[in-house]
């Protein structure tokens, strides 16, 4: 039977478990100098490590154990001075060595938490997630299904093995189960991905791009009876590849749960899979047998052991937490909800921020960001750090209206200008000839022209009815091309038809 | 000149009396004449040999300085990666595959000029005590060829027995140089855990595993060790430090002072009456030399066997897994509309031997969820005990002694059918292994009851292996100077026994 989500909350509390995998951006993989890069040709960056040929052995890439330490010290876990790499053993074609160097028993990072913010009905709420271990790994290779209708194995003539992507360094953050979310859950869960993102975006450890799968999220749902204790089962949804997707993807299986238990069927526990069309899952590879990987102890690589001061300092080199700054700059520019709401999702807070280190004021330098830089960056359907303007050539423009140098119509054009490639600020404006007119002789005589043509208006004016000035203006500017300061047109327009100008 | 050693080899090249295209050759023809009978080469490769040497002969005559060995003919375990070279592990599974990249210690080889032969018949990825599971057939003893020259590295210590060259490399895993020299009357020496790299030595059980040389003399197999021993960053496990003074120390060959201590759990029942009594010989005659007879005791040596039938089936289980008909080596059963997994298994049926799979199906078991505490977990704890014994051994004596093999060489299919009968052969040299330290087995006389060699073991500390050399080469001496030359030219002629 049908249920609404009302429905499913009455009865029912979830309880979730997230556990996202993030690719880190090092040059190279995790246990071999294979490049990294993202869409090279295929198997075009592999060596005998990351092909597993014989006799090929592993070593640790320092760097991918200092992102993963940043990112359990931003995650508030505790750091392991001794922790070891185990294999996963299972048979895969994309999965060359057919184990996986993981981390067993002993991760790097452990028990942390994260702290997250939504709005409720009644108001703001924190709710707090508690991260049970951060640790490290490597991604497997891409198997490509060919001639199968839905690119999936079965039924496919023939597959493609990408070994590219094998060994690229993986950290796996897991929470510890999240209970009392309620109704909320959803919602918390894309709110706890996203600052996840945020920080690692922070930490610079890694391209979080969800579309890409270098931030990949596993949900983990399942519902009791209000009131229980008793856990229920649990469905693992993978193939989550946005924020809106972590959202749709609970709220689907909280009602899919609710309806099995309300017909009174068992819920299964296996691995499904979401679908972005419908935003449904379908049943990937039954759980209900535990598969057994004979975790034990990697023989090839020594534990990881980073000494204490170490950790100290990439303690004290930590920025500053993502939500705390968004606060921060909410207080520090005066950024309504709405625009600091708008802001974010533009992903617009870093640059905007340096503008403002350059001297912007902070208003502005948002209001050309999301406004007219926004639109253009839509257009070209390009991120707004993909364009050729930078925080110094807006900060400029900024800096050039406020000297009156510039109109903000002016400005446009400019920074037009700079996006086309037309070089600096000052270049544009040089090579454009733009220049305000703030020649009083040249306005008065544009003032005459327009009066005369346009008599009637003028006597409009004269009699006391300033609101038609604005026709006259207009086309005052427009006989200046725009070059004029508008302020001082209207001042120099009404003193000569006989009105005070404020 | 094939029965010189590679020390006096080395100074006839150096004094121009011979070229190293002109001794390659002589191993080559030794090889074209005896190897059809001793089968220790898998594969040969002449016309590369001849190459290198010829690269060595120029090198040397435009005056550039070369290392000891340089052009010094050498058999190279089948187990090494060579580039370009096919490199199977004994094994059907990997039949044809030809490196694409040199393992550490092959690349370490050419830079001091060794010429290497060929690669040489090993039990299937170093499994077996007798080289009769290697995929291509078995090895004969040069001694008598209707016995077993031991395993897993019987190729190469009988090309070095049959004088097919004068040096090889092997690995050992749980024994697979010291018992094979044992077997062959040569010497052979498993370096410390860590002292060679690992990086393309294709993978028994990583935490065991080690390469190390195989020579007729205990200054040879020195010279071998120090060329193929250091540190390398593509070794996780390799020890950054510098290698012991290896020849140094079988050149100096003294034992005054020494405290050699006589392993209890290492004697008696199960060791052949020649074995106890050549093993008995050699400590009188390093007590002669100045040393201090001590006994010692290792309980948990009693439990090495059960551990390391553990351990290492478990590390296999996993580090065979790759041989999967995806990338390389074999592939069976590829029909119209068979699956990978299809192929996968009929490859992984069709390519692994029988006691392969026995391993592999042993170890999947061990590591099991519900086993894995009980079987790999408790052999982990052995281990430990073990090592513990060993330390403290080590507070008593300098070098530790036993018999290198309980038996001396076996007839060819006499433990075949029984695999614990097979693993008994490994008894006295497992310990080290599951213990990280250095050993080496090296020629204590014949047997009186059968006429075949004794090998005498000598184990040291992690990163002592200098006082492997240096004991050794003072019973070496002593012997030789008792038998009138070294044990190996008692062995009688190929063929003469059937």
């Amino acid at each position: 039977m049908a249920l609404s989500y009302d429905d499913v909350i009455a009865k029912y509390e979830p309880v979730l478990g997230l556990e996202v995998h993030v690719e880190l951006n090092t040059e190279s993989k995790m246990f071999c100098s294979c490049s990294t890069t993202f869409g090279g040709e295929p198997n075009t960056q592999t060596c005998p490590v990351c092909l597993a040929l014989p006799g090929a052995l592993p070593v640790v890439n320092a760097k991918a154990i200092e992102s993963t330490i940043k990112i359990g010290l931003a995650l508030n876990c505790q750091i392991a001075p001794h922790s070891r790499f185990a294999r996963k053993n299972y048979f895969y074609p994309d999965m060359p060595k057919n184990f996986q160097i993981s981390q067993y028993d002993e991760p790097i990072c452990f028990d942390g938490f994260v702290d997250v913010e939504i709005e409720t009905d009644e108001g703001p709420k924190q709710f707090r997630i508690e991260i049970e271990r951060v640790h490290m790994e490597e991604d497997t290779g891409k198997s490509l299904h060919v001639g199968g209708a839905t690119g999936r194995i079965h039924g496919a003539e023939y597959s493609l093995l990408d070994y590219n992507r094998a060994g690229i360094p993986l950290v796996e953050i897991v929470t510890k189960i999240v209970p009392g979310t309620g109704k909320y859950a959803p919602e918390v869960a894309k709110a706890y991905v996203a600052e996840l993102r945020d920080i690692l975006r922070g930490l610079k450890v890694s391209d979080v791009k969800m579309e890409q799968g270098s931030l990949r999220c596993d949900a983990n749902v399942s519902l009791r009876l209000i009131g229980s204790d008793v856990l229920g089962t649990r469905s693992e949804t993978k193939n989550v590849n946005s924020l809106r997707s972590v959202e749709r993807a609970i709220r689907g299986e909280m009602i899919r749960h609710a309806e099995l238990l309300n017909d009174g069927k068992k819920v299964k526990q296996e691995t499904r899979h979401f679908q972005e069309d419908t935003g449904l899952t379908r049943s990937g590879r039954s759980k209900e047998q535990a598969e057994d990987y004979r975790y034990f102890p990697e023989p090839d690589l020594v534990p990881v052991a980073p000494a204490a001061a170490w950790i100290e300092e990439l303690r004290a080199q930590q920025p500053e937490r993502p939500s705390l700054r968004r606060k921060r700059l909410k207080e520090q520019w005066a950024v309504p909800d709405k625009e600091m709401a708008a802001m974010i999702n533009a992903d617009a807070l870093d640059i905007v921020e340096e503008t403002v280190l350059l001297g912007a004021d902070p208003t502005k330098a948002r209001t050309w960001w999301l406004g007219e830089i926004s639109r253009i960056a839509n257009e070209k359907e390009l991120a707004l750090t993909e364009l050729s303007i930078t925080p110094k050539d807006v900060a400029a423009i900024v800096a050039l209206v406020a000297a009156g140098e510039l109109t903000d119509k002016l400005a446009r054009q400019v920074v037009d200008g700079v996006i086309a490639g037309e070089g600096t600020p000052s270049e544009v404006v040089a090579k454009r000839g733009i220049k305000v007119v703030n020649d009083d002789g040249a306005l008065m005589a544009a003032i005459e022209k327009v009066c005369a043509e346009q008599a009637e208006t003028a006597d409009k004016v004269r009699n006391g009815h300033v609101p038609a000035a604005g026709a006259l203006i207009g086309a005052v500017m427009k006989e200046t091309k725009g070059q004029a300061d508008a302020a001082r047109v209207r001042e120099l327009l009404l003193g000569h038809l006989g009105q005070a100008s404020n | 000149m094939i029965k010189n050693t590679a020390a006096q080899m080395s100074a006839s090249l150096a004094k121009g009396e011979i070229t190293s295209v002109e001794l390659t050759k002589l191993h080559l023809d030794r090889i074209a004449d005896v190897d059809p009978k001793v089968k220790a080469f898998l594969h040969v490769d002449g016309e590369s040999a001849l190459n290198q040497a010829a690269a060595v002969d120029a090198d040397r005559a435009s005056g550039k300085k070369l290392g000891p060995l340089a052009g010094i003919p050498l058999a190279l375990k089948d187990v090494l990666a060579q580039q370009g070279v096919p490199t199977t592990a004994g094994s059907k599974i990997l039949q044809g595959w030809k490196p694409p990249y040199d393992s550490t210690v092959v690349a370490k080889l050419k830079a001091a000029g060794v010429v290497i032969l060929g690669k040489t018949n090993m039990d299937e990825f170093a499994m077996g005590s007798s080289t009769e599971n290697s995929g291509y057939g078995p090895t004969f003893n040069p001694w008598d060829l209707t016995r077993t020259p031991g395993g897993s590295s019987g190729g190469s210590a009988a090309a070095v027995s049959a004088f097919e060259a004068p040096l090889a490399i092997g690995s050992d895993t749980g024994g697979s140089i010291r018992q094979p020299a044992a077997l062959t009357g040569i010497v052979g020496v498993r370096p410390t855990y860590g002292a060679v790299s690992r990086y393309g030595l294709i993978a028994y059980s990583s935490s065991l595993d080690q390469a190390g040389p195989f020579g007729r003399t205990v200054l040879d197999t020195a010279m071998l060790h120090e060329v193929i021993a250091g540190h390398d960053p593509r070794d996780a496990t390799s020890i950054n430090a510098p290698v012991p003074a290896v020849v140094a120390a079988a050149k100096s060959g003294d034992v005054k002072g020494l405290k050699i201590g006589v392993i209890k759990q290492l004697q008696g029942d199960g060791y052949q009456s020649g074995v106890q009594a050549r093993f008995n010989e050699s400590l009188e005659i390093l007590a002669s030399l100045g040393a201090e007879i001590v006994q010692v005791d290792c309980p948990s040596f009693e439990y090495a066997l059960a551990a390391y039938y553990l351990i290492a089936p478990s590390e296999c289980s996993s580090n065979l897994a790759r041989f999967d008909a995806m990338r390389y080596g074999l592939r069976t059963g590829e029909s119209d509309g068979a699956s990978a997994e299809s192929v996968m298994n009929s490859t992984r049926e069709a390519g692994f031997g029988r006691e392969v799979k026995r391993r592999i199906i042993l170890g999947t078991y061990a590591l099991s969820s519900g086993y894995y505490d009980a079987y790999y977990g408790s052999a982990q704890k052995i281990r430990t005990l073990i090592i513990e014994d060993y330390k403290k051994a080590f507070t008593q004596a300098d070098v530790l002694v036993s018999p290198t093999s309980p038996i001396t060489a076996f007839k060819i299919g006499e433990k075949s059918e029984d695999p614990i009968a097979m693993y008994l052969a490994d008894v006295a040299t497992i310990p080290v292994n599951l213990a990280g330290i250095c050993g080496m087995s090296l020629p204590a006389g014949l047997a009186e009851e059968d006429n075949l060699p004794v090998g005498f073991q000598i184990m040291a500390p992690a990163m002592q292996d200098q006082r492997l050399y240096q004991v050794g080469a003072a019973l070496e001496a002593a012997l030789v100077s008792k038998w009138g030359g070294h044990l190996i030219s008692k062995a009688p002629a190929l063929g003469g026994a059937k």
